[in-house]
């Protein structure tokens, strides 16, 4: 998919730091035109400094950023093209919804019939028609999150920048707007950067994450390269949940763990080294406990239940294993709980199938 | 809100133009003479528009201070003087001002009409006098019975210990007032004699006024049975309901003469000029004789209402020159003894 | 942390990455004009004059440098030298007794059902709408030789140190009231109830858990009320009889003597307790602020009659003496030759005819303080916004906030003896400004300026840091924003720091008292001069003038405060 784009947005050995403290370092980018991309991460981890120094309202201490053909690196931020949302939606407070939308038009010297009639597009866009006339302060979160967008979107600009703006919401809201935004931006085709430290806002509206961790960039690729084959243990830990087992490489296709060996993929890295090997809690298959078929099965191991946890649709088991196991999280739908009865200390075949594992090396 | 903030644009504009003319409204009118005076307040303005009958075209802007003040302002601004005119200081301080270099000789017109006393000896004189202005000693009558004080007749009367607390007296540092008071001590009691009577005296004085006339005021509310102050003040005190005596201490009392200068370097010299011109007439001389019993203007005296008699004999053989000469170091030798007020001696 | 995010940056560390200059919007260009012209403002109007005391302290009657020659002059004679210790002394003692008083005095606004807990916080309120002076003169009334309870002092005098604490008490009391009532209600209902819960006896509560949560307000207090009191001259100038303090003697030496290296060194030796606790006070607030910073539940008070009515009593007591302070006052002003002849008179109202600058000297006053309250609140405001908004040049930002609040640390006596110093010089190009109006407002606006710099930066830091972002990204300048929206938020705030103004600059002595001329004689320092030549009446009655006038803008502002915020109250936090 991405070969087919253009790139619009480029970034070139971007970094910034805050007097000793290196926010982002040597950062390079290419974000597509038309592109919904989320800048995904742990608090600190720089993506909102990429983001502001993209907006030019933090400028990078070094490198390049081009925009269109146009190098903006050195242009202060009302000489760039974009809009930009907020998690406090920044709404200014003392004017109504309709002259907080209108403010960027009315600065374009735009006639007034204009501007009112733009000003009523974009509202109908956000399904907020009616509202004009009210002030933020008598809107909820959501509403005002949807007028703020509005406001961003009404000088259409080039690039929209979305600084965590559904954070502050609460989960239902939450919801509903990650669809109309992402609807929004499959009718206005404009490339959009969302910054966000939520996985599941990332996962459900990006068409590429960048995951980034201490100002670098982790992994990027579409949601499914990144939860399916996460590029580093970090991006496997933080995105979705992930149980880690250390072991050792003792031949091509064979890591020990304790006592056990467990079959899998083990390209490019040499026998002997130490590795992480990971399984999703979801992708480790349990059944009966039965010590005979135990022995077919090809990394089938005999664990016991600590704890299950019920999560509505389904439950999480606390498992405990041989040594070297350690204790892993295994998710069974709650029907499958009860057909096999499951309950503290009860004992479960588990089986880990070889193409879902991934290792990583230890780090020397 | 809308019409609120047209409001306060609105008022902001006026304020803006009242202040930008403010700031540059004070150069106008080159008739304008800066004319620095000790002269009590409540005279000023009928001094002012009586030489206005005659000379409307001259208007005065007046800074008044107490005499120590006006004499250590002129002192401050020596290099860059902001005064035209001095009219109504002590004859004492021009004398100073003048050693100074500071004094522009000038013979007015009629000075040929003025008691020689009156005036500065060289010609043409640098200052020429207005009035006399003579200490006295207020007494509250109703406050005296009250702490049994027996009414003083003499300065040294005022050493007894009985007075002690019940008396104020200006602070010469400041006050005029209080410095002729000082230098006729000295002259009267001799320097040794002078300054063991003011150790005495310190001891009986509750606390050393800024102002001259406070004292006197102090005495006439009650608020210190007894002020040392001058002449003057007494009367209008008097004149206003107060239960005062005005007392002439036998030994003689200080005084000193008001007087009028031309300051060195004045840009407006002409109308300087006639101003010291009129300061001697006998029209002028007539306004200062409502206060003052003896003005420079022989024969048009008449008696102050008020006023004590037996002033003129009262009066000491006051030596300017003495009093001009030793200012400064009478003025730092007080200090040193009697500044301390807090620690009570 | 990773080593990563630890690594030290240094230049060489970015290998051939060129360092990125944005270039200069016309917005910055805008808004760094702006901070350059408040900081040269600022250095013009405050740090010059200051640096010109100092030199002057050095200097002899000629201008020759003589080194620390006057010091030791002044430090060799015992007059001066006594000042000290009195003003330490009577500092110390206002401190310690305002203290007590008005956190008994807040604690019951705060932390109880008192009946009429809204009159006693109006009553303790009215000395700030009245010159120090007003206390002195009216004390004199009550406990003057010919006072009305003269007999209560046991033989004392209050020409000395008891008038100057008295009338000091007086005066201070509302600043100490202000900061104390803050500090107690911030309390954290929780902390009452997680100690309710364990069965802690009442006093043990108010040990462990009130005074620990109003330490850092209880000191700030402590040292406001001490700069207050050392720094003041009105009320021992008035009441201090042969009580001389270290304010009363720059004024003696400066204006009684013109002597002024002597009164410079004086000044400096005043400027150093008040630096002290300055500094002081800056770190009692930084802690305080982070005391503040976790969310706490308000604390709601429970009726408990006998405390509540206990401190009615301890309440109505300090509130019958300031009535009775203000209203001694308005009573001598009427009164027409006091103690003999008490019919009443308005002839004491007749300003003319007194020493002092006459009724032209109260307009001159109305005319400063809407000056200070226009021009100070506009100028300030927009300092502030510069030093909060202005993106990047946190240098430039850094040195306007410090220069912002240097004038807290400069008393106001200091303050105008650098003036004249500074704008009287011959040399000085804006020497015209010498004996005008104009130096009356540059001197008072930069005498109140830290605390309402800190206001509006209060005001300022409320507002969602993103609107000039959004903005920016909307092409819009920012002169724009600021006007359609910064300015009209912040408009309750402008209103509060444009009423501190002018109440300050209506009952302020200290400073102008060095710089006004005949021209511009104002009200306040009329009241100090009509006491001077003795005329208390007439004094008294211009402080009652200042005192009205003070009360009728108090209310014109309360009602278009509310006006305001019933006409916002839309898009005020509904």
């Amino acid at each position: 998919m991405p070969e087919s784009k253009q790139a619009y947005l480029h970034i070139e050995n971007l970094t910034k730091h805050f007097g000793g403290f290196v926010a982002v370092r040597q950062l390079s980018l290419e974000i597509f035109s038309g592109e919904f991309i989320c800048f995904l991460g742990p608090s600190g981890c720089g993506k909102t400094t990429l983001l502001r120094a993209i907006a030019g309202l933090d400028p990078q201490s070094s490198g390049s950023i081009t925009q269109g053909e146009k190098d903006i690196s050195n242009l202060p931020p009302s000489e760039r093209d974009f809009g930009i949302v907020f998690q406090s939606y920044a709404l200014f407070p003392n004017l109504t919804v309709f002259q907080n939308v209108a403010y960027g038009l009315e600065n374009q010297r735009l006639p007034k019939a204009e501007i009112r009639k733009r000003v009523t597009e974009l509202l109908q866009l956000v399904g907020l028609p009616e509202q004009t006339e009210k002030y933020p302060a008598q809107l909820s979160g959501g509403e005002q999150q949807r007028v703020a967008l509005s406001r961003a979107l009404a000088t259409s600009p080039g690039l929209l920048l979305l600084d965590e703006p559904l954070s502050a919401l609460d989960a239902r809201v939450r919801a509903a707007l990650r669809q109309e935004i992402r609807a929004l931006h499959e009718r206005l085709g404009v490339t959009t950067i969302l910054v966000t430290h939520d996985q599941e806002e990332a996962l459900s509206m990006a068409d590429r994450i960048v995951v980034m961790n201490h100002g670098r960039i982790e992994q990027v690729g579409t949601p499914e390269e990144i939860y399916g084959t996460p590029a580093s243990p970090f991006v496997a830990d933080f995105i979705g949940v992930m149980n880690f087992m250390q072991g050792e490489i003792t031949s091509s296709g064979t890591v020990r763990i304790g006592e056990n060996s467990i079959n899998c993929e083990t390209t490019n890295i040499q026998v002997g080294r130490k590795v992480r090997l990971t399984v999703r809690p979801e992708d480790i298959l349990c059944s009966a406990d039965s010590a005979s078929d135990q022995a077919l099965r090809e990394n089938s191991f005999l664990l016991q239940v600590e704890s299950v946890e019920f999560l509505g649709s389904f439950c999480r088991l606390i498992l405990s294993g041989p040594e070297g196991f350690g204790k892993l999280k295994a998710d069974l739908s709650t029907q499958q709980v009860h057909e096999l009865k499951v309950t503290q200390n009860s004992r479960l075949t588990a089986e880990f199938p070889s193409r879902n594992l991934r290792i990583f090396p230890e780090s020397s | 809100m809308k019409k609120l903030i047209n409001n306060i644009r609105q008022l902001s504009r006026g304020v803006l133009g009242m202040a930008i003319g403010l700031l540059f409204a004070i150069p106008a009118g080159a008739e304008t003479l800066t004319v620095y005076t000790a002269v009590e307040a409540e005279d000023l303005k009928r001094y002012a528009s009586a030489f206005n009958e005659d000379h409307p075209d001259i208007k005065i802007r007046w800074v008044r201070d107490s005499t120590g003040i006006v004499t250590a302002k002129l002192l401050a601004e020596k290099n860059n003087p902001r005064a035209d005119v001095i009219w109504g200081l002590a004859a004492t301080s021009l004398m100073l001002l003048q050693s100074e270099g500071m004094l522009q000789a000038y013979a007015p017109k009629g000075l040929g009409k003025l008691d020689t006393k009156f005036r500065d000896s060289a010609n043409p004189p640098s200052w020429t006098g207005m009035d006399a202005w003579i200490a006295a000693v207020c007494v509250n009558t109703v406050e005296a019975e009250r702490y049994n004080l027996p009414i003083p007749t003499s300065w040294m009367d005022l050493t007894d210990p009985v007075y002690k607390g019940h008396l104020v007296m200006p602070n010469p540092n400041s006050s005029g007032t209080g410095f002729l008071d000082v230098s006729s001590w000295l002259q009267i009691y001799g320097k040794h004699g002078g300054w063991q009577f003011m150790d005495n005296l310190h001891k009986n004085i509750a606390w050393y006024t800024h102002s001259g006339s406070k004292p006197c005021k102090q005495a006439a509310r009650g608020e210190t049975p007894i002020g040392i102050s001058f002449a003057f003040r007494g009367a209008k005190s008097k004149a206003a309901g107060a239960p005062l005596e005005i007392v002439l201490p036998k030994e003689g009392v200080g005084w000193d003469m008001e007087a009028t200068a031309i300051v060195n370097g004045t840009k407006k010299l002409a109308a300087a000029q006639k101003l010291v011109d009129w300061s001697i007439t006998k029209k002028a001389n007539k306004l200062y004789n409502q206060g003052y019993a003896v003005v420079a203007y022989p024969g048009i005296a008449k008696p102050v209402k008020h006023f004590p008699t037996g002033i003129l004999e009262a009066m000491i053989n006051n030596d300017f020159e003495f009093a001009a000469v030793n200012r400064k170091s009478i003025l730092s030798e007080w200090q040193k003894r009697y500044d301390a007020k807090s620690e009570a001696k | 942390m990773s080593s990563a995010a630890a690594f030290p940056v240094s230049t060489t560390s970015v290998s051939g990455a060129s360092a990125v200059r944005i270039r200069v919007s016309r917005d910055d260009i805008v808004l760094r004009s702006g901070l350059v012209l408040l900081i040269t403002l600022l250095v013009v109007a405050v740090v010059f004059p200051l640096y010109t005391l100092l030199s002057k302290s050095f200097e002899d009657n000629d201008g020759e440098f003589v080194g620390l020659q006057n010091f030791r002059e002044y430090f060799e004679t015992p007059a001066l030298f006594t000042s000290i210790t009195n003003s330490i002394g009577v500092a110390i003692s206002v401190a310690f007794i305002v203290l007590v008083l008005a956190f008994v005095y807040a604690y019951a606004l705060t932390r109880t059902k008192m009946p009429l807990r809204g009159l006693f916080r109006g009553i303790a309120l009215i000395p700030i709408l009245a010159p120090s002076l007003l206390a002195a003169i009216s004390l004199i009334y009550w406990f003057g030789n010919q006072g009305v309870l003269k007999s209560w002092l046991f033989g004392a005098s209050i020409y000395g140190p008891i008038g100057v604490i008295m009338a000091s008490c007086f005066w201070v009391f509302p600043h100490a009231l202000m900061i104390l009532v803050t500090a107690l209600s911030t309390a954290d209902a929780r902390l009452y109830e997680a100690a309710e819960a364990l069965r802690t006896p009442k006093w043990r509560v108010f040990w462990t858990v009130t005074l620990p949560g109003a330490k850092y307000g209880i000191l700030s207090t402590g040292f406001i009320v001490f700069t207050l009191v050392i720094t003041d001259f009105g009320v021992p100038k008035v009441i201090g009889g042969r009580f001389n303090v270290l304010a009363t003697d720059v004024y003696k030496q400066v204006v009684g003597q013109q002597n002024f290296e002597m009164g410079a060194v004086v000044s400096l030796v005043l400027l150093l307790p008040a630096v002290v606790a300055f500094i002081a006070d800056r770190w009692v607030q930084r802690k305080q602020v982070a005391l503040l910073s976790a969310r706490a539940v308000p604390f709601q008070p429970k009726a408990d009659p006998l405390r509540d009515w206990l401190l009615f009593v301890f309440c109505a007591i300090i509130a019958f003496i300031f009535i009775a302070m203000l209203a001694m006052a308005a009573y001598a002003s009427f009164v027409t030759f006091w103690p003999y002849n008490l019919s009443l008179t308005l002839k004491n109202y007749d300003f003319d005819l007194m020493d002092g600058g006459g009724w032209e000297a109260y307009y001159n006053s109305i005319r400063l303080a809407i000056y200070c309250a226009v021009f100070g609140s506009g100028l300030i405001f927009l300092g502030s916004y510069l030093v909060e908004k202005a993106r990047g040049i946190i240098w430039l930002r850094t040195i306007l906030h410090l220069g912002a609040m240097l004038p807290l640390a400069v008393p106001g006596l200091v303050l105008g003896i650098a003036y004249i110093f500074f704008f009287n010089h011959p040399d000085n190009p804006l020497g015209f400004l010498y004996g005008t109006m104009g130096i009356l407002v540059i001197c008072t606006i930069v005498h109140f300026y830290t605390v309402s710099h800190l206001t509006c930066l209060t005001a300022l830091k409320q507002l969602d840091p993103e609107f000039e972002a959004v903005a920016l990204s909307l092409k819009t300048p920012v002169w724009r924003t600021f006007r359609k929206v910064t300015l009209p938020v912040c408009l309750p705030t402008l209103l509060d720091v444009a009423s501190y103004l002018f109440l300050n600059a209506m009952t302020t002595v200290s400073a102008v008292v060095f710089l006004y001329s005949p021209e511009t004689m104002l009200a306040s320092v009329a009241v100090l001069n009509m006491d001077d030549a003795g005329d208390i009446a007439p004094a008294a009655a211009m402080a009652l003038m200042i005192v009205y006038t003070s009360a009728c803008f108090r209310i014109m502002h309360g009602l278009l405060s509310r006006y305001l915020k019933r006409r916002t109250q839309v898009w005020r936090n509904q």
